[in-house]
């Protein structure tokens, strides 16, 4: 009697367990209910904003979906509110851009359902967004013609002049560099005298590499993190890089500024220059803590993800240098999705976040550089000086290196495609090693063929 | 007056006969219909949704192009990288289901025992499941790192060669089945844990008076007796290893299943052509298509298979048995003093029911009914 009480206690306990595992497993069975319930509630902005506008006239609600940090804090919002009565603002974030992108694409696909009135969209996206330019307001506003740097503007610009996002932020990129691995090493090692040693105006990639090869001759340390990111940098400092400026793609088996890139950086890993690491893999946060690297290259929103890495590690500074000229490397925009019910309110919202002032807040509470010319000047910019990196006065040293950019390069529809063929052959030769440097990049040809453009 | 009396009288008992007659023939349906009604809406018309996108041009952006019939399958079928993707996903499906169903019932045996705190036990394994896919594959990702992860550190301090965890393909497929196991291998206890539970007792003091030690009877008398929900546990581990995701998406940076699509599988595929830089709905839908037949296909081939083997593991007991008289083990009819116990574990093995279905069916298990030995228990 007793032991058969037990049984059933157990049998009841076990029957418990498994209706709760099946219960569970219902519930996050999609293994994207995170994701789920943030587009609802993405989407429940967008109807209340729609309703409001509908109702009223008076009474509305704008949404602006942002993702990592933009720097728009809630006091910005509020004090936007005061400044227009009837109006409230909302801002939905997501935690990492490819989330917000996923979203984006999704819902516009979808016609526009659930989209938040202003949609914030990186450099990169815009390639594919501009193929369908009619899903977007169109933004251009003459009053507004000279507040962005030229080629910030240009990025963002459809061939018959509309202009479907403002600009955010840039990413001017200069060299990061640990300091105390370059003393070990024997090279000279203050910030004015590593961007002497690189060349200081006029650097160029070879000096780089040169200047590399010295280095780890003197250390155990690789001289930078990845040769897909260093490669990143040259090739954004082309024009032309893939494609003609009308977006027919280039031949990759005869693309000769190309094949050269490929060659230079492919030698610099067999040189030993490159750690081997993929950027924002396990193994690249782990090298942060384990000297795995002395230099990397660096656009200014490059700090923050560096510190995050690095905490403890004190040698960590900046140099006013970067080979080949200025470079960019990301950067944002805010767009206004065409279906939104109140596109002109949200327009003039876009307008003033994205003014010097609030971008100059937004540069110091989240580290963004401003891509407006005079917020780049301002003093609250100029005299920003980062404690992690030394006290290295960055506000100052990224609006030098944003000024050393000479424009955006050309960026078509079937760029992504293209570059991302060429970084699998990076990949293959820096981090995997499962191929040489030929063998990859005939892998790299075959995978542009099939992609069928030529 | 009194003539419409009667009639009334039947006609409203008719009426209520006949709504409890509706109650009996319609109220089972309303009552499962919130299923089917879901299920239709979330189940079946993104199905079929799916079907239609796939036989058009269809960009994520731009939406529905031109009806072009079969050419997504065609296109898809002829892309290496689908292939590959294949590949890549029977392999990581292998690795991850067969120890994983293995390992499962071989824990479940455990917790079935006479532990102290089962309850305990019995939760500590349900553990991994609990947490989220996407941080096992982070803590996963950082002990398979290539150069600073724990595993190599490990390995180097044996004095073995690092493991190129993120370039060779066999090499990733373990360390993704490895994350996948970790998830779902106490989950899977716990099932067969429940399907042990309602095992008659009896049948091990039967097996225990004849002698069977722990591993015989997990062998003649768990095992066969559990059948049904290894089965069921096959088929859905099935179903979920065809569609594994979060752990090759989260497996390096880029996502895409490494540089040489080494371990990018069938659904990933479907994700990098679908938001990735092509944005083909129509080709992904293509693909969603291929592999629902796929997964349908295996899914008959697998039910079958179990239930072949299933039914093998009754004729390889009995082929066992054989073998053991042969060697004087279990004795001959007319044998020695020690005659009974084995056979009764033989008996104990199969539920009396399977006995007799068994024998109508399988014809080894006939004469196996009518063996000597058996009536002689």
């Amino acid at each position: 009697m007793r032991s058969s009480r037990t049984r059933s206690v157990a049998t009841a306990t076990a029957l418990a367990a498994s209706l709760a595992l099946v219960l569970t497993a219902c519930g996050g069975g999609s293994g994207s209910g995170s994701d789920a319930t943030g587009d609802s509630t993405q989407a429940a902005g967008g109807d209340a904003s729609t309703d409001a506008g509908a109702g009223s006239g008076e009474q509305i609600k704008l949404t602006v979906a942002t993702f990592n940090d933009f720097g728009y804090t809630d006091e910005l919002f509020d004090q936007y509110e005061a400044d227009h009565p009837g109006v409230t603002v909302e801002q939905v974030k997501a935690a990492k851009s490819e989330d917000a992108r996923t979203n984006m694409t999704t819902k516009l696909g979808a016609g526009g359902t659930g989209l938040a009135d202003i949609e914030a969209i990186e450099v990169d996206w815009l390639p594919e967004l501009m193929q369908y330019p009619d899903l977007f307001v169109d933004l251009s506003d003459p009053a507004l013609a000279d507040r962005w740097v030229q080629w910030k503007v240009d990025q963002a610009t459809t061939t018959d002049g509309k202009l479907i996002g403002y600009g955010t932020d840039i990413g001017p990129e200069a060299i990061c560099y640990r300091q105390d691995l370059f003393e070990a090493a024997g090279l000279p090692s203050t910030p004015d005298e590593v961007a002497t040693l690189l060349g200081g105006d006029d650097a160029t990639w070879d000096t780089y590499f040169e200047v590399g090869k010295q280095f780890v001759a003197a250390s155990d340390s690789a001289w930078y993190d990845s040769a897909s990111a260093t490669y990143q940098g040259m090739v954004n400092q082309l024009t032309n890089a893939y494609e003609e400026s009308d977006g027919t793609p280039k031949d990759l088996a005869t693309n000769q500024p190309i094949i050269d890139l490929w060659t230079q950086v492919t030698q610099a890993s067999a040189d030993g220059l490159s750690a081997g690491l993929e950027q924002w893999s396990a193994d690249w946060d782990a090298a942060f803590q384990k000297d795995g690297f002395a230099t990397m290259l660096c656009p200014a929103w490059m700090t923050g993800p560096i510190e995050e890495r690095a905490g403890g590690v004190t040698g960590w500074n900046v140099a006013d240098v970067f080979p080949g000229g200025g470079g960019n490397w990301g950067g944002s925009f805010l767009t206004v999705p065409a279906s939104g019910a109140n596109t002109e309110a949200a327009k003039e919202l876009a307008a003033w976040l994205t003014s010097p002032e609030v971008q100059t807040q937004a540069f110091t509470s989240a580290g963004t550089f401003p891509s407006q010319i005079e917020a780049q000047s301002s003093t609250a910019v100029q005299e920003f000086t980062n404690p992690f990196f030394n006290d290295a006065p960055v506000g100052a040293i990224f609006s030098a290196r944003a000024q050393a950019i000479k424009g955006a390069p050309f960026k078509g529809p079937n760029y992504f495609s293209i570059h991302t063929a060429v970084q699998d052959g990076l990949k293959r030769v820096d981090v995997e090693k499962t191929d040489d440097a030929d063998s990859s990049w005939a892998k790299s040809v075959q995978a542009f063929k099939d992609l069928g453009l030529s | 007056m009194t003539d419409p009396a009667p009639p009334r009288t039947p006609r409203r008992v008719a009426f209520s006969q006949k709504l409890s007659r509706w109650d009996v023939k319609v109220s089972p349906y309303l009552f499962i219909s919130p299923f089917f009604l879901l299920f239709a809406l979330t189940g079946l018309f993104p199905l079929l949704y799916t079907a239609v996108v796939s036989v058009h041009e269809w960009n994520l952006l731009g939406g529905q192009g031109d009806f072009v019939g079969l050419q997504n399958y065609v296109d898809v079928l002829g892309q290496a990288t689908f292939w590959k993707s294949l590949r890549n996903t029977f392999s990581i499906f292998l690795l991850s289901s067969v120890p994983q169903v293995v390992a499962a019932i071989v824990l479940a045996a455990l917790l079935d025992q006479n532990l102290r705190s089962a309850t305990f036990w019995r939760m500590g394994v349900l553990l991994p499941y609990v947490v989220a896919p996407v941080a096992v594959s982070m803590i996963f990702g950082r002990l398979f790192a290539d150069q600073y992860g724990l595993v190599n550190s490990l390995l180097t301090g044996i004095g073995l060669d690092p493991i190129a965890w993120h370039a060779s393909p066999l090499a990733s497929h373990v360390a993704i089945a490895t994350m996948v196991n970790f998830r779902w291998t106490g989950y899977n206890a716990l099932i067969f844990l429940a399907a042990m539970q309602a095992v008659p007792r009896e049948l091990y003091e039967a097996a225990i008076i004849d002698g069977a030690g722990r591993i015989r009877q997990f062998f003649s008398v768990t095992v066969p007796q559990i059948r049904a929900t290894v089965i069921f546990v096959v088929i859905t581990s099935t179903i979920g290893g065809l569609q594994i995701f979060d752990e090759p998406r989260m497996f390096d940076a880029q996502g895409l299943g490494g540089a040489d699509r080494q371990w990018m599988t069938t659904v990933l595929y479907l994700y990098d052509v679908a938001w990735g830089n092509q944005k083909n709905f129509g080709r992904a839908a293509a693909i969603a298509w291929l592999l629902f037949l796929l997964i349908l296909l295996i899914g008959l081939v697998n039910f079958a298979l179990t239930r072949r083997i299933a039914d093998d593991g009754g004729r390889g007991r009995s082929a066992r048995r054989r073998a053991l008289r042969r060697r004087g083990v279990v004795p001959v009819p007319d044998g020695e003093p020690r005659p009974t116990r084995p056979s009764a574990v033989a008996s104990a093995a199969l539920p009396p029911a399977r006995t007799a279905g068994a024998s109508d069916t399988d014809p080894d298990a006939g004469p196996a009914t009518s063996d000597p030995e058996r009536s002689a228990s």
